[in-house]
């Protein structure tokens, strides 16, 4: 089976489960007394509806890009990296130290010195758990999971007791020196004569997130590297026939994907909040799961999935500000909805798809049965040979 | 329902009677795939009925049909002149069909008694049932020749004997009509004949006995009736007494076939690849290779037979830098590393070691990954490969994968199908072409042609032997003593991790090599089938 138009597989699919998570979502609002379509209006009003909106939404998808970018490499390589939320921490720890450590006198150069710490930071936290899994073989999403905590309490820690300025009680370091400043939105839309609101977090690190993708499109589809990448992901018993080497592969990918996660940092502790707080991430850590698996590990994809749940987070924000009945924990679960949706009952929609395209072109039953030991089919399964255990 | 299910009768039919199964006009379409097309087939009770036909031309789709596994488009099942219908596998059991799968379905920590009566209990309590069960193996076993202790894990007994038990659950449910699928695939020549001797046996008692198989020589030996499929058709049913080997690939494939390898007398020149004292053990800490020697020289190829799993497969990975070992060997003279650093694939192929893997669908190639990405697997450092030195040159991979897949004879050469897409004897010509076009010293052949349709298989056949012609050392390694006994210049038999003795091929014969397959050295001297069975089973711990 398993052949289905490529406009289903990365259209069709993610739109019906995001009709299905909207529909739950609206029933969800009828039954605490408000409208779903008042709703649903303001949602995407909040979202798209304003240059303050876009700037906020826009903000967003930067940090989830990242994230789903980070998700989506290692899933190519068949990894799953939950610690995309400490690796962003951490990543940002590192674009706190460069802003902090050094009287940068203009963001051009604060910049490229800030991408690469918190690729940096991003990528040692992640090289750890790697290094566990490649050479221990513990399993990934275990270590990762753990390190996330791990990076949580090493940021209190630091901030309460090290990196707070003297004097303060909030647990978060002092402002970055003005030569860090990135141009948001509304300086970048001034160089071309546009206007755009003036307090929205919208930033310059949106268009690194835009290369990013572009530059994980060549190195996952157009380099040796990426080639080796997918063929490890699909096959480690053949990549190693190939001679390549599943540790290597192992920890190159993983520190190219927390390397991803880290650059979020610049987006969020540099671009906005211009300072180290407590939790630089907010969860886009997690939302990148969702991001990877609904744009299909495929950087246009996590683009896509990535605008998407900027609009959900900035639209469900001006919800819950608009209609009181709707608190901030419905919105959670409306965007749990979406991510279970896209994610996880991704398999519902797809099988009752699959046997819609694949039946025959007259009567018959689909072949809903397995297929019995032996031949029969074109191909069989992988390995069947009574010698190996 | 079972309702629908006529009883067959006890004991044996007349000389007259309606065939013991009768299909007319059987079809079954899988989506857009016709496995089946208007099958129509007459079989005759107390006969042994060969179905032969190359992988995918439907055999066992017909036989999953009959056994109730799939329900007919179209099309009526007799089963002894009663119209009947099938539809699942306890209304098979019920009308006295009994099935051998190609893959045992039995359970690893039950005994065989265990396994016989699983699903056929008679109550709650499995004593009373066991009691049963076991007077009736003995009954059976009496009868057949179908020895079997009832009380042996069937982890712990050797092929053959689990080959036993699926028949004897068969025979204990009352099965008339049996049909095993590829029942030889994994048997020594020995054990072959031994259970050819039951099925003549079970016929001489009166059953009916349908042999599914792709092998030429078990249907001219042991069937009466044979009938042909090809491409969901039954192209004909013929008398094996009227018929021939060569007429019946002929009728499978629809074009003449040379079935003997049409090659000349090697030419070797100096050694390729020595092999001294090669030692693996295994993570179990078991002893895989207890120290090997072997050598290939140039422009012969040797040929390495064996049961599967006697460490064949060990010395392909070992030469293929798959697994470490220990030991010495030498391609053209220089050592090579076997366990350190710089013991992988790309070492070996930096030695021109070329490898076409035994199971090309877990190593030799990425079954989701485009023929174009398969075709450079392994060899995606070659810096004709880079476009500049950050990335590939796709296009001018797809165009020379085009180019190899024309000359292999890739059916169709399309390098932007994906691997799965293609049928088994065209993946094996995409690892080939991989392989055999880098113009290796050494070429490592594993089970060349299992899976692959006979067509395919002249073809591989002969670019092996093209490849020696040029001068090239190969190693191969295969199951199939056919195979081996065709192609090879010089014959090494394994048994348990040792090289039992080497032959000449016009110097020995299946049975000689059959022998020392099961380690049995002084092949001079009588040896029963039990002995044999029992010598192989001692390996099988450590196989299964």
């Amino acid at each position: 089976m398993n052949k289905l138009p490529k406009w289903v597989d990365v259209a069709l699919i993610p739109f019906i489960n995001l009709l299905l998570a909207l529909i739950v979502s609206g029933l969800v609002i009828l039954y605490i007394g408000e409208s779903p379509f008042e709703a649903i209006s303001i949602m995407v009003r909040g979202a798209v509806g304003s240059t303050y909106g876009w700037g906020y939404t826009l903000y967003y998808a930067t940090n989830f890009i990242f994230t789903g970018l980070a998700v989506a490499v290692a899933f190519q390589a068949r990894m799953f990296n939950i610690g995309g939320e400490g690796q962003a921490a951490i990543g940002s720890l590192g674009v706190a130290l460069v802003c902090l450590a050094v009287p940068w006198p203009h963001w051009l150069i604060a910049l490229p010195a800030a991408v690469i710490a918190g690729a940096i930071f991003g990528a040692a936290w992640a090289a750890i758990p790697a290094y566990l899994q490649a050479k221990r073989g513990s399993h990934i999403v275990i270590t990762t999971i753990m390190f996330n905590f791990i990076a949580s309490a090493l940021l209190v820690y630091l901030l309460v007791n090290v990196m707070k300025p003297v004097g303060t009680m909030a647990p978060e370091t002092g402002r970055f020196p003005p030569g860090t400043f990135l141009p948001d939105a509304y300086d970048m839309a001034g160089w071309v004569g546009l206007r755009f609101s003036r307090s929205a977090p919208l930033n310059i690190t949106f268009f690194i997130a835009i290369l990013c993708c572009v530059l994980v499109y060549l190195l996952i589809w157009r380099t040796r590297l990426g080639y080796q990448i997918r063929a490890f992901g699909q096959s480690e018993s053949a990549a190693v026939y190939a001679g390549i080497s599943p540790v290597r592969i192992t920890m190159i990918t993983m520190l190219i994907s927390g390397g991803l996660a880290g650059l979020m940092g610049i987006n969020a502790v540099m671009g906005e909040a211009e300072r180290l707080v407590i939790d630089p991430v907010q969860g886009a850590g997690f939302v990148g799961i969702a991001v990877a698996l609904m744009g299909r590990s495929h950087p246009a994809g996590v683009f896509l999935a990535g605008l998407l749940f900027g609009m959900l987070y900035q639209g469900g924000g001006e919800l819950e500000f608009d209609i009181p009945a709707i608190s901030r924990e419905m919105i959670l679960v409306i965007q749990a909805l979406v991510i279970l949706f896209t994610g996880a009952f991704d398999n519902m929609i797809r099988m009752p798809l699959e046997r819609l395209f694949n039946r025959p072109g007259r009567g018959g039953g689909s072949p809903a049965k397995p297929m019995p030991p032996g031949e029969g089919t074109t191909h069989k399964p992988a390995v069947s040979e009574p010698e190996k255990s | 329902m079972a309702g629908t299910v006529t009883e067959t009768q006890a004991g044996r039919p007349a000389e007259s009677a309606a065939p013991a199964i009768e299909l007319r006009g059987i079809s079954k379409a899988f989506g857009p795939v016709q496995a089946n097309k208007d099958i129509s087939i007459r079989v005759m009770p107390g006969t042994i009925h060969g179905i032969i036909g190359e992988n995918g031309a439907g055999k066992s789709t017909l036989m999953s049909i009959l056994y109730g596994f799939y329900k007919a488009d179209a099309g009526e099942i007799f089963i002894n002149g009663e119209k009947t219908e099938i539809p699942d596998s306890q209304a098979a059991i019920s009308a006295g069909i009994g099935m051998v799968f190609q893959h045992f379905k039995l359970v690893q920590n039950f005994s065989v008694l265990e396994n016989v009566i699983l699903g056929a209990e008679d109550g709650a309590l499995l004593k009373p049932s066991k009691a049963k069960a076991r007077e009736a193996l003995k009954r059976l076993a009496a009868e057949y020749e179908l020895q079997v202790d009832p009380d042996a894990l069937i982890e712990e007994i050797g092929v053959g004997m689990q080959q036993r038990v699926e028949i004897l659950k068969a025979l204990y449910r009352q099965a008339d009509i049996l049909i095993l699928d590829e029942p030889t695939g994994v048997l020594t020549p020995a054990e072959a004949d031994h259970l050819f001797r039951i099925l003549e046996g079970l016929k001489a008692q009166g059953k009916t006995i349908i042999l599914i198989t792709h092998k030429l020589r078990e249907i001219m030996d042991v069937t009466d009736t044979v009938s042909v499929m090809r491409r969901g058709e039954m192209t004909a049913t013929v008398q094996t007494s009227e018929t021939d080997a060569e007429h019946l690939a002929e009728l499978m494939v629809g074009r003449k076939v040379l079935l003997r390898v049409d090659k000349k007398p090697a030419a070797p020149g100096d050694t390729v690849l020595e092999i001294e004292n090669l030692k693996v053990v295994d993570e179990d800490g078991v002893e895989r290779l207890r120290g090997i020697d072997l050598h290939v020289r140039a422009g012969e190829i040797l040929g390495i037979a064996g049961v599967a799993g006697n460490g064949q497969s060990e010395v392909l990975e070992v030469l293929g830098g798959i697994t470490a070992a220990k030991g010495t060997v030498r391609i053209n003279g220089q050592e090579i590393d076997l366990s350190g650093k710089s013991s992988d694939g790309q070492s070996r192929r930096a030695r021109s070691i070329a490898h076409v893997p035994e199971d090309r669908q877990s190593l030799g190639l990425i079954m989701d990954f485009h023929a174009w990405e398969n075709m450079i697997f392994g060899y995606h450092h070659d810096p004709a490969y880079q476009k500049n030195a950050l990335l590939m040159d796709n296009a001018g991979i797809r165009a020379e994968t085009q180019a190899k897949m024309e000359r292999f004879d890739v059916r169709p050469p399309n390098p932007d199908l994906t691997a799965r897409s293609f049928s088994g004897g065209n993946q094996q010509k995409i690892v080939c072409a991989r392989e055999i076009e880098r113009n290796p010293d050494l070429l490592l052949v594993g089970q060349p042609t299992r899976g692959v349709d006979i067509g395919a298989i002249e073809f591989i056949h002969n670019q092996i032997v093209g490849l020696r012609d040029q001068g090239k050392a190969v190693l191969l390694v295969s199951v199939e003593l056919e195979e081996i006994m065709s192609l090879a210049d010089r014959i090494a038999v394994m048994f348990d991790g040792r090289v039992m003795g080497e032959r000449l091929p016009s110097e020995t014969d299946e049975r000689e090599l059959g022998l020392l397959m099961a380690g049995i050295t002084d092949t001079e001297a009588e040896h029963s089938v039990d002995e044999v069975a029992a010598n192989l089973a001692k390996t099988q711990g450590k196989v299964g």
